[in-house]
């Protein structure tokens, strides 16, 4: 049984928060562009300010969203590419808005909304699916648990990714000669926290994320022996879930080892990120498995 | 040498390699393979290998499809097969993969739990003189005389906002050495143990475990022995007599599809629900049991679980006088996701010579323009048998075959008058004579089978809790902050400066706050006015 209406409104609630997060976008980007160097740094940053504002309704209107397509299919809203954007959309905004309260964030908007109005752009468009009930193998209490979390470290994933580049671009222009520089890169420079600060927060939030993705891993094994009789069966979803966690604890490995720099290693998670997006959009869509949830 | 080199090391060239003797060179090689450098190669590798294995059909997952890959890829395919792509995680290489990386975990486990086990039961270091060459660093001046100072420091470094009670402390004439933290590296040793748990579970779930599977038709029962399987495939240490003797019976079989969502979503399965009746043993009493897709049935350690279902059409078939030859539920083998299912009837009582019967069950029949009889949807809407008609001899030379299939290299197809081959398309009900008084065959119902998987895994317990272990181990290695601090006091007149300098392991960005609040705490102790 689904409610059409309540899908409808859960629709118009992902255009409305892409509106919202679009403007927002804008006023992040101006608000970056407005930085230049030896300007004090209390100046009123007013776009910045209305930026934030606009990502928190953003963010609500996600969540609504989010929770008006559950209650039209009466389930957790993580049965297919679509629902699985939109609450992976909903957590990176949520994480973010919630990560900016205690500390300075606004040099990141831009660069955490614009993936953001991709991926729900590609929802509404290439992954919509209508709102239906479940395959017999997803109705279980382990939905909710794998894949939220699942979802969650995703989303973790998705910030560390945009913070991790933000330090591969820091650090390449550190290591240029101020006087040289076009004002396009002195203001990129500027605007941003200093590489080593860059390196910090995308380590930090790797560090929670993995674990994260650990649990999922776990959480999944349990669930697979419930539902198709063996923890573990090398299905492609499996593999790929697989993969993801060997990258990304290479890169943990890398970045205790002497003899390999924050920047070898961030390739390294770099790397990981390229798998996750290949998990959710190759291998649901293409490869044969258990997993073929799609709705495609 | 040109001058831009920055590298002072001489060249490799210049050095006399020493000559390692048999035992060095075992040496270099374990200590090249429990290297960090080493693990992080492995652990790529491991990532890499295990990629092939989600693009290639496998042969464990799906044979069927590793068959029809081979078929189509005469040239490639063979390739391929021999290097193992169709077998990726039971092929020799990734075998190497992983057991260079269980050895290489060994050896960077056992030695580094000998240095912890030391490290935790040692004394911190004693505090460097000049404690303002450390990472953090800060200096205040309070009242009090300094070993007075030292005891608040003391109190004030076990305590909240210093490194708490776990921490350890080593007092030092007028210096304090403080160090916490110790169960960052127990939790990454826990970590890569837990992990070796888990690697001997899943061995010991490969050598003891069995897994069998069986398609029971609705009415039918059947007990827990190899001979009642399908397909039975039990480990190398498996002791085959011994399986735990219960019974499953399933009466009935509820499956629901999706009617109401239109495209892809048509027709996708929404409920599978099997109603049985259990034994433990043969003389245990009967219990009714639901078994559904997430809800297997548990025996023992042996669980039973729901994976798959389809067709079954109640077929007979009678000689020209009207006697029965076959009367019998016929499971066919769904192909497609509208349930368009393959099967044959093999009527060996049949004489002169032997019949067989092979083509499509439909549960929703409607005839392709270019496929033929084909299915509409999987539940039953129109519900129809298309067979075509081999006489001759069903069991050549006595060879096991497929009871889904007809061999029909020693039978011939019957045709109809106009000499074409004979198809017949029976509705449930219907009988067709077959041709020059070979008798009839009757489609007199359908009946739902289950696809029951029954599997017994002693290791997995212990996989889980390996693998709880390793989560629980990697949060508290990525958590908390390895911390050394060290306090120094000197009197100056009647009041003492206070130095506090702190180290840690890895990023620590919270270590400089660390200090500060310590310093302010103590200022407050001593009752200093700011």
């Amino acid at each position: 049984m689904t409610n059409e209406t309540l899908s409808q409104y859960a629709n118009l609630g992902v255009y409305s928060a892409m509106a919202v997060l679009t403007i927002a976008m804008i006023a992040f980007a101006i608000d970056l562009a407005g930085t230049a160097p030896k300007m004090s740094s209390d100046r009123p940053r007013k776009a910045a300010g209305v930026a934030m504002m606009l990502t928190r309704l953003g963010g609500l209107l996600l969540v609504a969203a989010a929770a008006l397509r559950g209650l039209s299919v009466h389930r957790p809203p993580l049965g297919n590419m679509f629902e699985f954007a939109l609450v992976g959309c909903m957590f990176v905004i949520v994480v973010f808005v919630a990560i900016s309260l205690r500390r300075d964030l606004r040099w990141l908007g831009l660069f955490v909304i614009g993936p953001v109005l991709l991926t729900l752009g590609l929802a509404i468009t290439v992954f919509y699916t209508d709102a239906s009930e479940l395959l017999p193998s997803l109705k279980s209490v382990w939905l909710v648990i794998h894949v939220t979390v699942a979802t969650f470290s995703v989303a973790l994933f998705t910030i560390a990714f945009s913070v991790t580049i933000l330090h591969l671009v820091q650090t390449w222009l550190e290591a240029q000669e101020p006087e040289g520089m076009s004002r396009l890169r002195t203001t990129v420079t500027t605007a941003l926290p200093p590489a080593r600060s860059l390196d910090r927060t995308a380590y930090g939030l790797h560090v929670v994320a993995f674990p994260l993705w650990t649990f999922t891993l776990i959480a999944g094994a349990i669930w697979a022996e419930q539902a198709w009789g063996h923890y573990w069966n090398w299905d492609p979803k499996e593999v790929w879930t697989f993969v993801i966690w060997v990258v990304y604890a290479a890169y943990l490995h890398a970045r205790a080892t002497t003899g390999w720099t924050p920047r070898a290693a961030n390739y390294l998670a770099l790397a990981g990120y390229g798998c996750i997006l290949v998990n959710y959009m190759v291998v649901n869509v293409y490869f044969v498995g258990q997993h073929s949830y799609s709705g495609m | 040498m040109t001058e831009s080199r920055m590298d002072t090391r001489p060249d490799e060239s210049d050095v006399t390699q020493p000559t390692l003797g048999p035992v060095g060179m075992m040496r270099w090689a374990w200590r090249q393979l429990t290297s960090m450098r080493t693990a992080l190669f492995l652990l790529l590798l491991l990532a890499i290998g295990a990629v092939p294995g989600s693009i290639w059909p496998q042969r464990n997952i799906d044979a069927g499809r590793v068959a029809d890959y081979l078929a189509s890829h005469r040239s490639t395919g063979p390739w391929l097969d021999r290097l193992g792509f169709f077998d990726v995680y039971s092929s020799s290489w990734f075998a190497a993969i992983y057991l260079l990386l269980f050895v290489s975990l060994v050896g960077c486990v056992v030695p580094r739990s000998k240095i912890h086990w030391r490290a935790m039961r040692a004394q911190p270091p004693r505090a460097p003189s000049r404690l303002e060459r450390l990472p953090e660093h800060g200096e205040i001046e309070v009242d009090g005389a300094p070993e007075d100072v030292l005891r608040v420091a003391q109190e004030v470094l076990k305590g909240r906002h210093g490194l708490g009670r776990f921490s350890r402390v080593r007092s030092d004439g007028l210096s304090l050495s403080a160090e916490s933290g110790y169960l960052r590296e127990t939790g990454n040793l826990v970590f890569h143990a837990a992990l070796i748990v888990v690697i001997v579970a899943v061995a010991v779930g490969h050598l003891f475990g069995w897994r069998g599977d069986r398609i029971l038709v609705t009415g039918k029962s059947f007990s827990n022995t190899i001979s009642a399987y399908d397909t039975f495939d039990p480990g190398p240490w498996v002791d085959t007599e011994g399986l735990s003797p219960f019974t499953v019976a399933v009466d009935r079989l509820d499956v629901t599809f999706e009617e109401r969502a239109g495209g892809a979503q048509r027709g996708a399965p929404r409920d599978f629900t099997a109603y049985t009746r259990t034994q433990t043993s043969p003389l245990a009493p009967q219990v009714n049991q639901i078994l559904k897709v997430n809800g297997p049935l548990k025996f023992g350690g042996a669980s039973v679980f729901l994976l798959g279902n389809g067709y079954a059409p109640v077929i007979t078939v009678r000689d020209a006088k009207g006697q029965v030859l076959l009367r019998e539920a016929t499971p066919f083998l769904p192909q497609d996701a509208n349930y368009k299912s393959v099967g044959a009837v093999k009527v060996s009582a049949a004489s002169p010579k032997q019949l067989g019967f092979f083509g499509f069950f439909l549960p929703s029949e409607y005839l392709d323009m270019d496929s033929g009889p084909s299915s509409f949807f999987p539940d039953l809407k129109n519900p129809a048998l298309a067979l075509g008609v081999y006489e001759g001899e069903l069991y050549p030379q006595g060879r096991p075959q497929s009871v889904y299939t007809l061999s029909t290299e020693k039978m011939t197809q019957l045709k109809n008058s106009q000499g074409e081959a004979l198809r017949l398309l029976l509705k449930p009900g219907q009988t067709a004579q077959l041709p020059d008084g070979r008798g009839s065959i009757t489609f007199d119902s359908v009946q739902r089978w289950a696809g029951l998987s029954i599997r017994y895994d002693p290791g997995k317990v212990l996989a889980l809790s390996g693998a709880v272990a390793a989560l629980l181990g990697l949060i508290a290695s990525l958590m908390i902050r390895r911390r050394r601090v060290f306090v120094r006091v000197r009197p100056v007149g009647r009041r003492t400066v206070v130095s506090i300098g702190g180290l840690a392991k890895g990023e620590d960005p919270g270590l400089g706050a660390t200090i500060e609040d310590l310093l302010s705490a103590i200022t407050e102790r001593t009752g200093t006015k700011v």
